[in-house]
């Protein structure tokens, strides 16, 4: 099998699993300030994905890392190409990354509203960017013929590209409370319910949107036909059309699985689409890059290939395993990761 | 245009090197503090003692707030290869990126994934298994530094590859995974994070001695902290002057330079302290205290060995490579290795005084020393900052020795607006961060008892 191949299948992987996982994570930050009642509530929201998030995030690490080394071009040009949103990410990531361990380092009101809001900002904000520049890729952006990028930040903003970002943002949203509904109880669990039906609608259509558009500018601006893009297509639009429905059939498992497989189809969609180019140019067709005029040598891509198959099935069962530790609901009884109280020197009082 | 193309790449460069050395500040302690942690947690499981499960979960809470910010900002790092570096990106992906990518899937799945359990997992997990998870995510932090060594030592060191249309591939994945360089470097860095994390225990356990709180709790980690101090800040003198061999193999000129040697010399003194020397128009310092034949044996392991000076090695790199200026920022090199090489000594002599104390069971009381173990908390982060400074600046002007200049290495498609506003904002993202950083750290290692609920401030508002 052509290894260039296989590793663009692999960068999808990881995107996939990337916005499968991190995905609810940014859906429950975003409905941070919306839907829990009060601080303890805010606690459990935060419980529900702390265990996980850190893990879940290394899948964009791999991701970029796997695009630097297998399409060096593909990295160089994208990341140089996108500078200021990606400089936008890196901020995002950072206060939100940072809002899951200090958030609960002081009592402070304000201190913890502060982080609340890095947090939700930071969660909606990482999933417009993403979607507006994973978007740009299929769109095409200026890339002169030595590969690289012309343009500049206004060049990033088309209103499918916009649509994308929002559509990504929608969906999260969605997924995220799907989440939820699973992962706490009680009056929580209900207002999680009652947001996941409040979004239901809207990011089921704006997902068939961006999708339906989305095979539009594969056709038009990347010599697509409407096979095989529409096949992944009609699959996230299938799935997300019966999470909505399931989500107002209070059927929690089943929604979430929907979005899941939802937003994991709209990843294969978009990837579809592009191959066999990874960024489209719009300055001129021919300069577009491609799989094979981006990529690294076969020896290196043979080398990490022998260590990704290694590697990902170890990842998937101690990821699963992690899924399992921590599948119990949470409540607001059991809201500190503390040991037993006795044990507590984590702030240690004035010897006796 | 050239003046223009120079601000360019300066600004590039001021900016990985603030992103850099700031991300080193928090990696370093996350190296070395997780081990300690994990055996503050074996030894309440080994003896049942309360008193290690509350040191696990004090010094553990410090681990994670300083883990957070260590995540948060290396991210940057992957980011800005490919954001201000697209020519260097472009030509050593097929090299550099690799130890990235097997980072990433052997490595930092296995951190962030089991640190998470960790953290969580107090109550769900058998003791065992739990503590297991600790020392999982350990292993993943090791490997982790391990595969960006090796990154980085190849743009020290480049092994394993062949140019070909004007950019290195990979040839042999073993011989870029066993670069001596590399091995050495990692060694090195491995023990800074160990000295990070003991003296930073030590220093906080003196700071409860001083207070006379929970000394009985401390002194149990004021003992595990001198164990692993007293034998690693030895080791590391050692280390890092057969790493100064490997170095002067590699990359002579980055010897020459932090010795101010502007002459081949046999035998050759080794300068403690000088004035003047430091350019090519002031060649011979105007005072100096040298040790005679020491510089022989650091560079090359014996007493008469000959070191290559400066203005011989300029000349043979111009012949190799062309005209241009090959030597790097002397001033700057001879002194960061100075202070290294200085305040690791200072380190050693602070845990040996400190085992001798403790020894005489001495320790709590003797406040000069409860002081002078508070500050030198601070030792290692300018010494690693320091050896940071002196391992890139001193590859100048190359970004991969001998390969690919770093003039012509900064993405040409990002502006000199564009890395100015990334310049200031993490230049001000970051200070913030320390600033919170440093409050958080010290609030959660003070000896007295946290604020109480009311007066509790809300330092994001404060600062």
């Amino acid at each position: 099998m052509d290894l260039q191949i296989l590793w663009f299948c692999l960068i999808a992987v990881f995107w996939g699993g990337y916005f499968l996982l991190e995905g609810f994570d940014f859906g429950v930050g975003m409905l941070l300030p919306f839907v829990p009642r009060n601080e303890e509530d805010r606690g459990v929201m935060f419980r529900t994905i702390g265990p996980v998030w850190d893990g879940n995030e290394v899948w964009l690490v791999v991701a970029g890392a796997a695009t630097f080394a297998a399409f060096p071009t593909w990295y160089a040009t994208m990341f140089s190409g996108f500078y200021l949103a990606l400089l936008l990410i890196l901020f995002f990531l950072i206060v939100r990354v940072l809002s899951f361990e200090w958030r609960e380092k002081s009592e402070g009101g304000a201190w913890r509203t502060a982080w609340m809001w890095a947090n939700a900002g930071g969660s909606a904000g990482i999933a417009l960017v993403w979607g507006i520049a994973l978007a740009n890729l299929l769109q095409g952006v200026p890339v002169n013929a030595n590969q690289d990028f012309t343009g500049n930040l206004a060049d990033l903003f088309s209103a499918y590209t916009v649509f994308a970002g929002l559509t990504f943002t929608l969906v999260f949203a969605f997924h995220g409370a799907s989440f939820l509904t699973l992962r706490t109880t009680g009056a929580l669990c209900e207002r999680a319910q009652k947001a996941s039906r409040l979004l239901a609608l809207p990011a089921a259509a704006a997902g068939a949107g961006f999708l339906a558009w989305t095979i539009v500018v594969a056709v038009d601006n990347n010599g697509k036909d409407v096979f095989p893009p529409i096949l992944p297509a009609a699959i996230a639009i299938a799935a997300l059309v019966s999470a909505a429905a399931f989500a107002y059939l209070g059927r929690s498992g089943l929604a979430f699985t929907m979005t899941a497989i939802g937003t994991v189809s709209v990843v294969a969609t978009l990837f579809t689409s592009l191959y066999p180019r990874v960024m489209v140019s719009s300055t001129d067709f021919a300069n577009s890059l491609t799989v094979d005029n981006a990529s690294s040598s076969h020896y290196t891509l043979a080398v990490m290939s022998v260590v990704a198959l290694i590697c990902l099935p170890v990842i998937l069962l101690y990821q699963g395993w992690t899924y399992h530790v921590f599948r119990a609901r949470v409540g607001g009884e059991e809201l500190a990761p503390e040991p037993a109280p006795q044990g507590d020197a984590s702030r240690p009082t004035a010897a006796p | 245009m050239s003046i223009l193309a120079s601000t360019t790449v300066d600004l590039a460069r001021a900016q990985f090197a603030t992103t850099s050395i700031y991300h080193f500040l928090f990696v370093p302690l996350t190296l070395g503090l997780g081990p300690l942690v994990a055996i503050m947690q074996t030894l309440w499981l080994r003896t049942k003692d309360e008193k290690w499960l509350r040191l696990t979960r004090f010094f553990g809470t410090l681990f994670l707030i300083n883990f957070a910010i260590g995540v948060a900002t290396g991210l940057v790092q992957e980011f800005e290869f490919g954001m201000n570096w697209s020519v260097y990106a472009k030509f050593v992906g097929n090299v550099f990126g690799a130890p990235l990518a097997i980072e990433g899937l052997a490595a930092f799945f296995l951190e962030a994934t089991f640190l998470g359990i960790w953290i969580f997992g107090w109550n769900r997990l058998s003791p065992r298994l739990h503590l297991a998870t600790l020392w999982v995510a350990v292993v993943g932090t090791w490997l982790s530094g391990y595969f960006i060594l090796v990154a980085n030592s190849w743009m020290q060191h480049p092994v394993g590859y062949k140019i070909v249309n004007g950019e290195a591939q990979l040839t042999s994945v073993w011989a870029l995974l066993s670069n001596g360089f590399a091995l050495r470097a990692y060694l090195h860095t491995m023990l800074a994070g160990l000295i990070f994390g003991s003296i930073l225990v030590l220093g906080v356990c003196c700071w409860h001695f001083l207070r006379g709180r929970e000394v009985d709790l401390f002194r149990k980690a004021a003992k595990l902290a001198l164990i692993v101090a007293v034998p690693v800040t030895l080791l590391q003198l050692v280390v890092g002057n057969r790493f100064g061999e490997a170095v002067t193999s590699a990359q002579s000129m980055k010897i020459a330079a932090s010795e101010a040697q502007w002459n081949t010399c046999q035998p050759c003194g080794f300068s403690l302290f000088q004035i003047g020397g430091f350019s090519k128009s002031d060649q011979t310092p105007s005072f100096s205290i040298t040790i005679p034949r020491l510089l022989s044996y650091m560079a090359t392991g014996s007493f008469g060995g000959e070191v290559q000076g400066l203005n011989q090695l300029q000349e043979q790199e111009r012949r190799a490579y062309g005209a241009g200026n090959y030597i790097p920022n002397v001033r700057v090199i001879y002194w960061s290795m100075r202070v290294m090489a200085f305040i690791g000594v200072l380190m050693f002599l602070v845990a040996v005084v400190g085992a001798w104390l403790y020894w005489k069971k001495k320790l709590e009381r003797a406040r000069w020393f409860l002081w002078t173990a508070i500050v030198a908390i601070a030792f290692p982060y300018v010494a690693a900052t320091a050896g940071w400074i002196l391992t890139e600046m001193g590859r100048q002007p190359w970004i991969v020795q001998g390969l690919l200049k770093t003039s012509e290495a900064n993405s040409p498609s990002v502006s000199t607006a564009w890395l100015t506003v990334s310049l200031v904002f993490f230049i001000s993202l970051y200070l913030l961060l320390g600033i919170i950083d440093f409050v958080l750290m010290r609030r959660y290692a003070r000896p007295d008892r946290p604020p109480p609920r009311e007066e509790a401030p809300a330092p994001v508002v404060t600062y």
